[in-house]
């Protein structure tokens, strides 16, 4: 650990480095690991603050009239809750996760752009800090969504210059501007820093997702700030793009934001199917299961997700043509999927599985998404769509996809790579008991809101009719476990990473960069740059992944 | 194959695959330049999403002039349209010249594209000057102001671009690393053009 190479004394942007301390993850670091540390726990900050969030409005839920807080700071902690849970743990998150491992995967030494790369990490606890601070403006924060569809999202209450929305919409385009930044830096970094012998289809399926991923932020996310900043004129300089009564269009704005954060779900759950890629063949000790077909099927979701997102808007008055459209090409998006879905069976089909904590997030994740999946083709049919519109059976559907399947692979990612980034080992049992109460709070929290959806619930409100108070208590005692489960999970990675045993080099006995070089690596990754000779996930087989540092 | 042969062959291959990884790292201006095209790719679906925006409102909108307004003036602006095009050359020249390392050709050139680039902000000063309505009269107002003013910001971004080049064009050894600093600016002052053009004639041309 204390070797350091005279390259990586020459290497101006990291002699400033101190090397190793704790000290270094609170400081404007260029090294990808520490970015990549910095972006997940910084993310995982904001997951717990949404998180309690959420079990507050659980907490209202618990009974059929409004009894715990007021009607209109309910409204402000479902906009919150959403915003927050998006734009301040999932893109971060995963910004993270591809930091951390792109460039040990494809044997890069850094990023493209190590110091965009840092700025890009730096604007994220900026564009936090403001969305939680809104709490303080007069009037609250946003209160019309985590979608801020007008004529709701321009009226501004208050009065005043400086609002809730105003706030929303400013660290909305901040964290658009974090997210292009990463995802140029991405891209850049997987095009051109690969390692000699890494041709397109040697690259791990998680590069793949990445670059698939970081590819819809490049094309979608603009189109979210050009309505952003539109909407934003609307509300402070008095245009009236939006407004009907002047000659604007509310409807445009729906498609500008859709156009954008329906792929955005792509955004999100491509890096997963990579965590999910990566773990199965490990933990089942076989290769995956048509890795090119696995690799290319993440850039056909790319392009289909861009003719998608009407979708979200069968009820907003579009017209016939339209709607059969955007119903068959989101159903055609259950192609690629399902065929990675198949791929993953494929893998464990006949596996030796060992179900460590990892293996088991990644299980339950698969079991999610599938009954997320399927809702999910429930919901892309029109007339099922149009009944369901509005009620809880569209949020237990996306939650299913969104805590189910993206924080479950997140989860298996964590536990996974936890020995590389931290150099310790998590304690098995803690992350055991972790998972089990993650997958019945699940269960208890989202299953419950498919009936309610069905029986006529709507969603964002918080009070409803007697009725439906059966299915609602179940889905806050779920809630609250969900809450608690992050209690073994915290207690887990604090005590290990202080006082947990040394990881070796590759606990897993996986295959790939990341687990050839020590845990955690140096801050250069490899003493030299590795030169790629066979495929990844050659389980079974004996070809050595490089020619010069075996594997 | 002896055990031998193969050890040099491997030595031999090993060795120019270490030349290559050294390359492949060290091409930073290619890495650059190549996140600064997929950059100006994304930030032209932000002038898409305007164009798109804008062509909607235009067709469907009922009373898209406000009252006491004509239409807009088109002789100015296809003058400043003639400018802004003609600059894209200009600075096409200069690089030339960068590029022969004929650096007093450069600046001169260079200097030129500012100059134009600045008497196009001139001119559209002028011309929100004397316009009849304002940013909230209405989509109408809302979409014009709104995309020449986001494309004059970025004219104006170019524009500074370019005084940071010329400045830089003076320290010694300035050019050791590359021109990836000039090349940027150029290929963004062509971005920017482009995208005027598209502007011109969804705004002034089709009335």
């Amino acid at each position: 650990m204390t070797q350091i190479t005279s390259e990586a004394l020459s290497h101006e942007a990291h002699t400033s480095e101190i090397p190793l301390s704790w000290r270094r993850y609170f400081s404007f670091s260029t090294d990808h690991k520490v970015i990549g540390i910095q972006y997940i726990v910084t993310a995982f900050f904001f997951f717990l603050v949404a998180g309690i969030f959420a079990m507050i409005m659980r907490g209202e839920l618990i009974t059929p009239e409004t009894d715990l807080i007021d009607r209109t700071v309910y409204n402000a902690l479902f906009t919150m809750h959403g915003t927050i849970m998006l734009f301040g743990w999932m893109f971060p998150v995963l910004a993270g996760f591809a930091n951390y491992l792109v460039p040990l995967m494809i044997g890069a030494r850094d990023m493209a752009f190590p110091r965009l790369n840092a700025v890009a990490f730096w604007l994220v606890p900026v564009f936090g800090s403001l969305f939680i601070l809104s709490f303080l403006v007069p009037g609250g924060p946003a209160q019309a969504g985590w979608w801020s569809y007008p004529p709701v999202s321009a009226q501004n209450p208050s009065g005043q210059w400086l609002n809730g929305e105003f706030i929303w919409l400013l660290a909305v385009v901040i964290s658009g501007v974090s997210s292009i930044m990463g995802a140029v830096n991405i891209v850049t970094t997987i095009v051109r820093m690969r390692c000699p012998g890494m041709g397109w289809f040697k690259m791990p399926v998680f590069v793949w997702t990445v670059l698939a991923a970081q590819i819809i932020q490049l094309f979608g996310l603009p189109a979210l700030t050009a309505g952003s900043v539109m909407l934003l004129c609307d509300l402070s300089f008095g245009t009236t793009f939006f407004d009907p009564a002047q000659g604007g269009d509310p409807v445009l704005f729906q498609h500008f934001f859709w156009f954008y954060s329906h792929p955005a779900v792509y955004v999100m759950i491509l890096p997963v199917f990579g965590i999910f890629s990566e773990v199965f063949p490990v933990y089942a000790r076989k290769p995956l299961f048509g890795y090119k077909v696995v690799a290319i099927s993440s850039l056909i979701i790319t392009g289909l997700s861009a003719v998608v997102w009407v979708h979200h808007m069968f009820a907003s008055g579009t017209p016939g043509w339209m709607r059969m459209l955007f119903m068959f090409s989101t159903m055609l998006i259950s192609v690629p999927t399902g065929i990675k879905v198949f791929a993953w069976v494929g893998t464990i089909w006949g596996g030796k599985l060992r179900l460590d904590t990892a293996m088991l997030f990644a299980l339950g994740g698969l079991i999610n998404f599938v009954f997320a999946g399927i809702t999910g083709i429930m919901l892309s049919s029109v007339p099922i769509d149009i009944h369901v519109n509005n009620t809880y059976f569209v949020v237990g559907h996306f939650h299913y996809v969104i805590y189910g399947a993206i924080v479950f692979g997140l989860y298996a990612g964590i536990y996974h790579w936890f020995p590389k980034m931290t150099g310790k080992m998590y304690y098995e049992g803690l992350g055991k008991l972790h998972f089990w109460l993650t997958f019945l709070g699940t269960a208890l929290n989202f299953l419950p809101m498919h009936p309610l959806g069905l029986m006529g619930m709507p969603r964002r409100v918080a009070s409803y009719d007697p009725e439906f108070a059966f299915w609602n208590v179940l889905a806050s005692i779920g809630a609250f476990v969900l809450g608690m489960s992050t209690l073994p999970f915290l207690v887990n990675v604090f005590a290990a990473w202080i006082a947990g045993k040394q990881a070796p080099d590759n606990p897993w006995r996986a295959i790939g960069l990341e687990w050839l070089v020590s845990s955690p690596p140096d801050v250069e990754n490899f003493e030299e740059i590795p030169i790629i000779v066979s495929e990844p996930y050659g389980y079974g087989k004996s070809e050595p992944l490089t020619e010069n540092m075996g594997g | 194959m002896t055990t031998l042969d193969r050890a040099i062959n491997q030595d031999k291959l090993h060795h120019s695959s270490h030349v290559i990884a050294q390359e492949h790292e060290h091409d930073e201006a290619g890495n650059s330049m190549f996140g600064f095209v997929i950059f100006l790719l994304s930030e032209s679906v932000i002038f898409l999403s305007f164009f798109a925006g804008y062509i909607v409102y235009k067709t469907t909108t009922s009373d898209w002039l406000p009252s006491g307004v004509e239409g807009l003036e088109v002789r100015e602006p296809a003058i400043n349209t003639v400018i802004l095009v003609s600059s894209s050359f200009v600075i096409y020249i200069a690089e030339r010249y960068l590029h022969d390392k004929n650096l007093w050709g450069f600046r001169f050139f260079w200097l030129l594209t500012m100059a134009m680039g600045s008497y196009f902000l001139y001119g559209q000063a002028v011309e929100w000057q004397s316009l009849k309505f304002g940013f909230s009269s209405g989509v109408f107002g809302g979409t014009f102001y709104l995309l020449t003013g986001f494309h004059g910001l970025h004219v104006f971004t170019g524009v500074l671009l370019q005084g940071i080049m010329l400045i830089r064009s003076f320290l010694p050894n300035n050019y050791e690393k590359g021109q990836f600093g000039v090349e940027a600016t150029s290929l963004f002052w062509h971005f920017v053009d482009v995208i005027w053009i598209i502007l011109f004639v969804l705004i002034y041309v089709w009335q």
